[in-house]
């Protein structure tokens, strides 16, 4: 009876581990299938006119969406104008300064603003900008990608901090060292790795946002000259151009997403890089 | 001196009246009584209290000047908070207020017009879990406590990163690679190092909570070799939990338990023929 009892013990646990492995592989599946249709369907589009020129008009083939690869970056550099300083001293505040009491509200609000469904975001920059400015403009989509980025940049950032062993903070104090030049040369140096790649992901998550710029940046099909003026973005270009009926603008919506994941892959890849040896002892 | 922070250039200048050659009087090379060394540190009527918690109740001592006090006592009897409310560094802790009088060379240090950054660059500490700067190389660790207070003539930094570490005896052993991490020395180096960051501020008294409590006995014995040498320039005052360790490199030691100070003395009498049970019960490891 007991060897029967033994191999029967032996059987369940292989099958909780295969079940447990094939859950878990199941993550990448899907990753797979998306880099592997997006490059499938995209890849015929992106050549070096998809970088360089501008859309062309319904019916003409090529053309390129250098407009809104530039719109992005434009888009995010507005966005981290906003977000960064601001997230990055709430985050400040809240691992070295706050009172417990302060603290847990704002860490409260923080999490719940993390929550806000970004069309929502997107209702509230309709209002606050585009209605004053009466136009759509990059200043209202960045701004948009900017408020979506405190709340993550401000909580990652507190994280790091407290990360940082009080040790370092003592020491610095015991030296005779302010408070301020202690956080700003000791505690956010020593976390400052940890803190851009809070940056970074922030970054990355906003750079995919579609449904807040629809009404915000507005999207355009030429070149954006003018801060004040609607701009253009992968992710609107690409939606406008899915949801239209030409074939020369569905593969060219491909084309877009393939980049879009490739730049949000880019980001992702260099936090890798950047966080690889945060944790190692420098040196050796 | 090569350089001075502002600040305590005007500080020493305050005490100089009560603190008479301190930088020229001859080195002492046997035990002083009590009453005849200069005193660094007085303490009288010291209560510490975070939040409702009565952590010290009524010190008061005198420390001596460029000599060696131990502070013993079991945990949590308060040895620690004493240490810290010398440069007030318990009031990092947001509830800590305290009562009574500290005056280091006559001066006090909790006057109203008195702030903390001022106290801590006079009164230098070392912890217990060596901390040196991981972003910073050896030479910006010993510099840094100048470099952040405003002096940055490098040649100056230079002298005093090598004075420094000459002082902390480390100098040898890291003087072809003063640009490497600070965190590629070994645990004790490490430990010199936060001695040597401490002295380069040029403080007059340094506090040390259990500096080898967490070193390999080697790194015990440099660092207690350290603290002898650096005793004929500076007060120095110790926290251990090692009572050889407080027997052989102090001249002084004071006993807590449950926050009172139970017995202050000579080194040599409090090991040897201490007045109270207590103390005996202590040393003679019957408790704690």
């Amino acid at each position: 009876m007991a060897p029967t009892n033994h191999q029967w013990r032996k059987l369940k646990n292989l099958l909780v581990q295969s079940v447990t492995c094939a859950c878990a592989l199941l993550v990448i599946a899907p990753l797979a299938l998306v880099f592997f249709h997006l490059a499938r369907s995209g890849v015929g589009s992106v050549n070096l006119d998809f970088f360089t020129h501008l859309p062309k008009p319904v019916g003409e083939v090529g053309g390129g969406m250098a407009n809104a690869i530039v719109g992005t970056f434009v888009l995010l550099g507005v966005a981290a104008l906003i977000g960064v300083p601001v997230g990055v001293l709430g985050g400040v505040f809240l691992s070295e300064y706050g009172s417990s009491k302060l603290n847990w509200w704002i860490r409260f609000a923080a999490d719940i603003l993390n929550g806000v469904p970004s069309i929502i975001w997107g209702i509230v920059v309709y209002a606050l900008v585009v209605m004053p400015m009466k136009t759509f403009s990059a200043w209202a989509g960045g701004t948009v990608l900017g408020l979506i980025m405190i709340p993550l940049i401000m909580r990652t950032t507190e994280e790091v901090l407290l990360l940082v062993p009080n040790g370092y903070r003592e020491a610095a104090l015991a030296l005779g060292i302010t408070q301020w030049r202690m956080i700003v040369q000791i505690v956010v140096r020593t976390a400052l790795k940890g803190i851009i790649t809070g940056i970074l992901l922030a970054l990355a998550r906003v750079s995919g946002e579609t449904a807040p710029l629809l009404f915000t940046a507005f999207g355009n099909r030429f070149w954006n000259h003018n801060l004040s003026d609607p701009i253009a973005t992968l992710p609107l270009q690409i939606f406008s151009y899915a949801i239209s009926p030409y074939d020369e603008w569905h593969r060219q919506a491909w084309a877009g997403a393939l980049v879009l994941l490739l730049l949000i892959t880019a980001i992702n890849v260099s936090v890798r890089l950047l966080t690889r040896d945060r944790f190692s002892r420098h040196g050796h | 001196m090569a350089i001075e922070i502002p600040a305590m250039t005007t500080d020493q200048e305050k005490q100089a009246p009560l603190q008479p050659g301190l930088k020229t009087q001859p080195k002492q090379t046997d035990t002083p009584a009590p009453s005849s060394a200069a005193t660094a540190v007085t303490v009288r009527d010291l209560s510490v209290f975070f939040g409702t918690n009565h952590v010290l109740q009524g010190v008061s001592l005198n420390i001596q000047a460029r000599a060696v006090t131990a502070i013993i006592g079991p945990s949590g009897c308060g040895k620690s908070t004493f240490l810290r409310s010398l440069n007030r560094m318990h009031e990092l802790v947001p509830e800590a207020r305290m009562t009574g009088q500290i005056r280091l060379f006559g001066e006090d240090i909790y006057a109203r017009d008195v702030e903390p950054v001022i106290v801590r660059r006079r009164v230098g500490m070392v912890f217990q879990k060596s901390n040196p700067f991981p972003t910073m190389s050896i030479a910006d660790n010993v510099t840094v406590g100048l470099r952040l207070n405003g002096v940055h003539n490098r040649a100056a930094l230079g002298e005093l990163t090598e004075k420094s570490l000459r002082m902390a005896a480390l100098w040898d052993e890291v003087k072809d690679r003063l640009h490497a991490p600070a965190l590629s020395l070994s645990g004790g180096q490490q430990q010199r190092l936060c001695i040597a960051r401490a002295l380069a501020v040029q403080p007059e008294v340094l506090l040390m909570d259990e500096p080898a409590s967490a070193l390999d006995p080697i790194a015990t014995a440099k660092i207690e070799d350290l603290i002898l040498e650096l005793k004929k320039e500076f007060t120095i005052v110790i926290v251990t939990h090692n009572m050889q360790q407080a027997a052989r490199i102090s001249e002084y030691t004071a006993f807590f338990y449950l926050g009172e100070l139970i017995e202050f003395d000579s080194t040599r009498k409090i090991f040897t023929n201490p007045s109270k049970k207590q103390t005996e019960d202590y040393v003679t490891g019957r408790f704690g």
